[in-house]
């Protein structure tokens, strides 16, 4: 391990690590969206609508996001979309986050006891204020541990960008070994960048985890 | 004039080099499962002894699986084994070697919550009655608990099925790899090539995976009406 060659590399490794998280925040924020919409078309049953995108989250989950990204990237300009790479990467994780997200909001929302939505409705609640006052506020903070655990899955998950060559920090650690050998250099950096994000945001969710089950009812 | 798109898949020897490349994806994830099963369970049992050490150590070693990215560990392995360590191993080797390690790793947490989920009265129940440690895993705290690790052990053989897509990265001919030849191959005479063949392991991925989701999600839902009557 040459630490001259560690030194040296830091801008290209900076300029990589603020790509990945800004590609990362784009596409989890889209993926938090397109959950919360399916959660709450699931959750209020809207008919037909509920259909097609169950049919959604079924090849969003069953499918790997390398294959997304392909089809996304080559195979859309075949039949007329044309699209960048580093769009493809944010729809590519907007596709794949969006079930994963709506699956937290799904466990949220039917965490809510019950009896909550009973109460409400005795006490004259429209549907609206049920889902305003009772059911979102409780159920969007029990889903909160499940989607720190999906931001951390789909940080993640950027890494597989490097297959559409987009210059986040795989992708750069990649064409350092090719271009220069500097193999054990590269993979230091290249994990120390992933560190960097993902141990905080991994303590940051077991924190979270604790929190919220001592603010169920009853614990 | 492009041949119409789909006849890509089917022209010479295509069909069969694209099952092929399936098959070696299968064979990885088939070894590194069994073998990630069977130390998963050891590590996930270990995990529920009073032991700060060995606690600690598997716990590390768990995060560290558990924080990088599959991708990067690939990597660790295929660059550091040989250079490092003059160890020299195919990529397939390499692969089976990382998602066994990995499987183990996320293996032992599911092994780990659903032992310390079993009711503490059967444990002194066991220890009344005579039972060592190791009769009181065998005979009591695994089989209580596998039923909780069912579903999320099926959805975690689906994670590794999906993860094979990753293979390509390490050089190996698994069937994105060969799909991508086909696609540089045929270029010139098929125009919608990528849309074919792309098309067509998506499909592949999603037979494979959808029926072990929906197996979960059944064995899910029964465990929640048992557990509420």
């Amino acid at each position: 391990m040459d630490w001259s060659i560690v030194q040296q590399g830091i801008p290209t490794y900076e300029k990589a690590f603020l790509l990945t998280l800004k590609l990362s925040f784009e596409g989890i924020l889209g993926a938090i969206i397109v959950g919360l919409i399916v959660s709450f078309v699931r959750y209020f049953k809207v008919p037909g609508l509920q259909r097609i995108l169950g049919a959604y989250v079924e090849l969003s989950r069953n499918t790997p996001l390398l294959i997304q990204l392909f089809f996304i990237y080559y195979a859309f300009p075949e039949i007329g979309f044309k699209i960048s790479a580093q769009a493809s990467g944010i729809v590519g994780l907007i596709f794949l986050g969006g079930s994963y997200m709506a699956a937290s909001f799904d466990g949220g929302l039917n965490g809510v006891p019950k009896i909550q939505v009973e109460s409400g409705r005795a006490i004259g609640l429209t549907d609206w204020q049920l889902a305003r006052y009772v059911v979102l506020p409780q159920g969007l903070s029990l889903s909160i541990p499940a989607i720190a655990a999906n931001v951390i899955f789909l940080i993640k998950e950027t890494s597989i960008f490097t297959v559409i060559a987009i210059p986040e920090l795989t992708n750069t650690a990649l064409d350092q070994i090719g271009m220069l050998y500097d193999t054990n250099e590269a993979l230091f950096s290249l994990v120390v960048g992933y560190a960097i994000i993902l141990i905080p945001l991994s303590i940051l969710l077991t924190w979270l985890e604790r929190r919220t089950r001592r603010g169920t009812f009853g614990n | 004039m492009a041949h119409s798109g789909i006849n890509i898949l089917f022209e010479g020897r295509n069909m069969v080099r694209l099952l092929g490349g399936l098959w070696i994806s299968a064979k990885i994830a088939a070894i590194a499962i069994v073998v990630g099963l069977v130390l998963g369970i050891v590590l996930g049992a270990l995990r529920t002894l009073h032991n700060p050490l060995l606690r600690a150590i598997l716990r590390l070693y768990l995060e560290f699986f558990r924080v990088i990215p599959t991708v990067v560990l690939l990597f660790l392995f295929y660059y550091i084994l040989p250079q490092n360590f003059n160890i020299n191993m195919g990529a397939e080797s390499v692969a089976t070697l990382v998602f066994a390690l990995w499987f183990a790793a996320e293996m032992s947490d599911i092994v780990r919550g659903g032992i310390i989920s079993v009711s503490p009265h059967q444990v002194d129940s066991g220890k009344a009655i005579g039972l060592n440690r190791l009769q009181l895993y065998y005979y009591v705290l695994l089989p209580q608990s596998i039923q909780l690790m069912i579903p999320a052990t099926i959805n975690l053989v689906s994670r590794v099925i999906k993860t094979t897509s990753l293979l390509l990265l390490i050089s190996v001919m698994d069937v994105i790899n060969v799909g991508q030849q086909i696609i540089e191959a045929n270029g010139q005479r098929y125009e919608n090539g990528s849309f074919w063949v792309y098309g067509f392991i998506f499909i592949l991925y999603f037979i494979l995976c959808y029926p072990l989701s929906l197996w979960a999600r059944h064995l899910e839902r029964k465990e929640l009406v048992n557990a509420n009557g």
